[in-house]
């Protein structure tokens, strides 16, 4: 009996906890670059704008939802955010202020949009955020005339690089938005009908819970943190490319998620598991650059990665 | 033509067909009667082997193939009506599809019916009364010299009806035999050799139809002796009325029901399968769409818009489908007794430890198995599900609780202390409606029955005239 409940702890975010475990023990074995540690505050930083963007997919998926359009509106966010900024005379600091709002706003509006097709015109989410992708990387490669914004602003470039005691703020602020939300999963409301939703959208309408409301905010929060981790970016990078940026981010997101142990058609998500999801991706690519494997072949390590731990997911079951 | 055994059929502990046996000749039609659950679908489930039997034999003479009318429609939407009605008997010439032969052979059936209905239009643009045409004629089949027919009827108008009696006889004339499910009694008769009754499972006999009629078949149906124990009837008066219902209509399913319901009563909803009741609580609730009438709520004129305006003033409801609009399995017992309520278990956070309080009262209170909070509903009993279920509804301290069908696939234990919450919670005051299939569970349970049929109210039973036939005869429209 104690073994089957070992078992079933497993299953939600311990299990990907585990195989971080294991990954980085391996890694930090076989070779001696990665081990240093600035080398895994680097990969910290480096998965912390992906990573800002699988927190809010986890929510999204957690209603049964998908969303494919954050890479693009992390984008858009990003490049309306420094036009903005540049157009904006006074201070650095009203500029940086401007940047900030605009990169927040533009990530809700997206949401919004992408959430009212889907929880008010019940549209199915996968074709809602399909349109809304090639809507936002478009808008983006049109306002930048399909180059890069740049920004000139000091303080901007500070927070960019801003560390406190050797971790970066972008890392800082991932982890920091992990425990949040996660709290917001567990023991908020929201958190509650989101799995509800998921879970069974008849049973969650019979228990007279506003189902396409609750799925209207999970797109709402997914554009806000998609903005907010384009403009964490614009700072490290001083610049924003409309085709580059965000580019596969829904991907890397979704497959945090999965890989952290929530499952895809919704009802049962763990934050914490789609942050371990989102480091096992980053150490991953990281081992295999320190061990000389061509990039090229690295998509493919990811993939197996994934499948692996969908299959994981279904053995247990 | 067709010899039936000894045949029983289990679902889990529930006995749906107990020991049934009867011989069919050929070129007879054998009705099939029975109330709400009595066996009838699952008897000709098993006769066209859709479901197995827990025991017994069914025995077909040798090259008899069967034709099944089933009560809910075998047809998929975006196919044709011709690849329909030979799905899965495809005429075929050198391995490929020869459309024109089946083109033609649906025509040739649907002359034979008498309906106009385009072999080559898809289903998912058909009537309802054209699909049950559809069904007819896939059942045409030549080699089909049993036809299973569940309620064939209850869409078609007049005219139809004659149509497919007239079909009938001449398939019987021609040595093929028919059993005939209907709750429509005197059609029964009229095309019948003769009829089986059906009650709780058991055959209760075979008998000629020319012996009988409508008000003596419906005796028959419900003639069995009520054994099962209650708790005491509510000795007090009623108090005030708490609803009123002035006229509610949804759809089709629910035309123009009026009635009033008092404080501390538990008025029983009784109707066969279909007579509208679910959806009547469902419009009430707001889970469906109103289409006119009102809703009274203590003299005050209501309208919801959602489910939750319901629930916030005071209406619970107990979905029917506990599986699919109940229950998540998934969740545990202390999130889905909660999952209605939670707003007042907030402040900005979830009090954890305040729902665990609360949940281990209702725990204790309807003696739910496994005693932890924690513990998933898949692990439950259906029994013990229906009574998080149950919990569920009352958590959000409602002034009315519409219960339906509250003890469908729950256990006898669980049962009788479901009987006990309605009784105790009607006690204190709350107004129940309890909706049921289960005639005995409503005689034991309620002091004042309505009674529904297609959608209206057929009649209101009390007092002396709350009986097993009185019930029967108003839900058939029969006269006594």
């Amino acid at each position: 009996m104690k073994k089957t409940i070992n078992w079933k702890n497993l299953r939600d975010s311990s299990g990907v906890w585990i195989a971080l475990l294991l990954f980085l023990a391996v890694a930090a074995i076989s070779n001696e670059n990665f081990r240093s540690p600035q080398n895994l505050i680097n990969i910290t930083r480096q998965v912390s704008y992906s990573g800002i963007i699988a927190l809010g997919m986890t929510f999204v998926i957690a209603t049964g939802g998908i969303d494919l359009a954050v890479g693009s509106l992390f984008a858009l966010s990003g490049i309306v955010s420094l036009l903005a900024m540049n157009a904006t005379g006074g201070t650095e600091c009203v500029q940086l202020a401007v940047g900030l709002g605009v990169a927040l706003g533009v990530g809700v509006v997206g949401g919004a949009f992408n959430g009212a097709l889907i929880g008010a015109a019940r549209i199915q989410p996968f074709i809602v955020t399909l349109g809304t992708m090639s809507i936002f990387r478009s808008l983006s490669l049109y306002f930048a005339n399909a180059g890069l914004i740049g920004v000139d602003n000091s303080l901007y470039m500070q927070l960019g690089m801003a560390d406190f005691g050797g971790i970066p703020l972008s890392t800082l602020l991932l982890f920091l938005l992990t425990v949040t939300l996660a709290i917001i999963l567990k023991r908020t409301r929201f958190g509650r009908y989101v799995c509800a939703v998921g879970s069974s959208e008849r049973v969650a309408y019979y228990s007279a819970i506003r189902v396409g409301l609750v799925k209207f905010w999970t797109y709402v929060l997914a554009g806000l943190l998609a903005g907010f981790s384009a403009f964490l970016l614009g700072g490290r990078l001083n610049s924003i490319s409309s085709s580059g940026a965000g580019l596969s981010y829904e991907l890397d997101a979704i497959a945090a998620v999965i890989i952290g142990g929530s499952a895809m058609t919704g009802g049962r998500a763990t934050v914490t598991g789609t942050l371990a999801g989102i480091l096992l991706l980053g150490i991953v690519s990281n081992v295999l650059d320190m061990w000389g494997i061509s990039v090229n072949l690295q998509g493919a390590v990811k993939g197996l990665v994934i499948i692996i731990a969908v299959l994981i997911q279904y053995k247990r079951k | 033509m067709l010899k039936v055994e000894k045949l029983s059929k289990y679902f889990d502990a529930e006995k749906a067909l107990d020991n049934v046996s009867l011989t069919l000749e050929s070129g007879r039609i054998l009705g099939l009667v029975g109330e709400n659950g009595a066996g009838k679908s699952t008897f000709t489930k098993c006769l066209a082997s859709v479901i197995k039997p827990t025991a017994g034999t069914v025995e077909l003479a040798s090259g008899v193939s069967v034709g099944w009318i089933p009560q809910e429609f075998n047809l998929a939407a975006d196919l044709t009506v011709s690849e329909n009605i030979f799905l899965g008997r495809e005429k075929s010439r050198f391995g490929f599809l020869s459309k024109a032969a089946m083109r033609e052979e649906a025509k040739r059936r649907f002359q034979k019916l008498h309906v106009e209905i385009d072999p080559d239009g898809l289903i998912s643009e058909l009537s309802p009364a054209e699909k049950q045409m559809v069904e007819f004629a896939r059942a045409l089949d030549p080699r089909h010299r049993l036809w299973l027919m569940d309620e064939p009827t209850t869409i078609l108008n007049h005219e139809e009806i004659r149509r497919l009696f007239a079909i009938m006889s001449e398939f019987k004339a021609n040595g093929g035999s028919i059993i005939y499910i209907s709750h429509k009694l005197a059609e029964v008769l009229e095309i019948c050799d003769d009829v089986a009754v059906l009650r709780d499972g058991v055959l209760v006999g075979i008998f000629p139809a020319a012996e009988l009629d409508p008000s003596k078949l419906a005796r028959l149906m419900v003639g069995r002796e009520l054994t099962r124990m209650f708790p005491g009837k509510l000795s007090k008066e009623s108090g005030e009325e708490v609803l009123a219902i002035e006229h509610l209509k949804s759809g089709k399913s629910v035309n123009d029901v009026t009635f009033t319901l008092h404080r501390g009563e538990i008025l029983g909803v009784a109707g066969l399968a279909g007579a509208g009741r679910t959806e009547m609580a469902e419009a009430i609730m707001a889970l469906r769409r109103v289409d006119g009438g009102n809703i009274m709520l203590n003299g005050k004129n209501v309208k919801f818009r959602h489910p939750s305006e319901a629930v916030a003033t005071g209406i619970s409801y107990l979905p029917e489908d506990r599986q699919n609009s109940g229950i998540l399995p998934e969740f545990s017992i202390e999130e889905n007794v909660t999952l209605t309520s939670l707003a007042r278990y907030c402040r900005g956070l979830i009090r954890l430890s305040a729902i665990r309080r609360e949940v281990k009262r209702y725990i204790g209170e309807f003696r739910i198995k496994p005693d932890r909070p924690e513990a998933k509903l898949c692990e439950l009993s259906g029994g013990n599900q229906q009574k998080v279920a149950m919990a569920k509804g009352l958590d959000t301290r409602p002034e009315i609780f519409i219960f339906d069908e509250p003890t469908r696939g729950v256990d006898i234990a669980a049962r009788c202390d479901i009987y006990e919450f309605i009784r105790n919670l009607a006690d204190t005051g709350v107004a129940c409606i309890l909706i049921s299939s289960d005639m005995e569970e409503i005689l034991g349970m309620c002091n004042r029955v309505m009674v529904m049929r297609e959608g209206k109210v057929a009649g209101f039973c009390s007092g002396e005239k709350l009986t097993q036939e009185e019930l029967m005869y108003l839900s058939l429209g029969v006269q006594a």
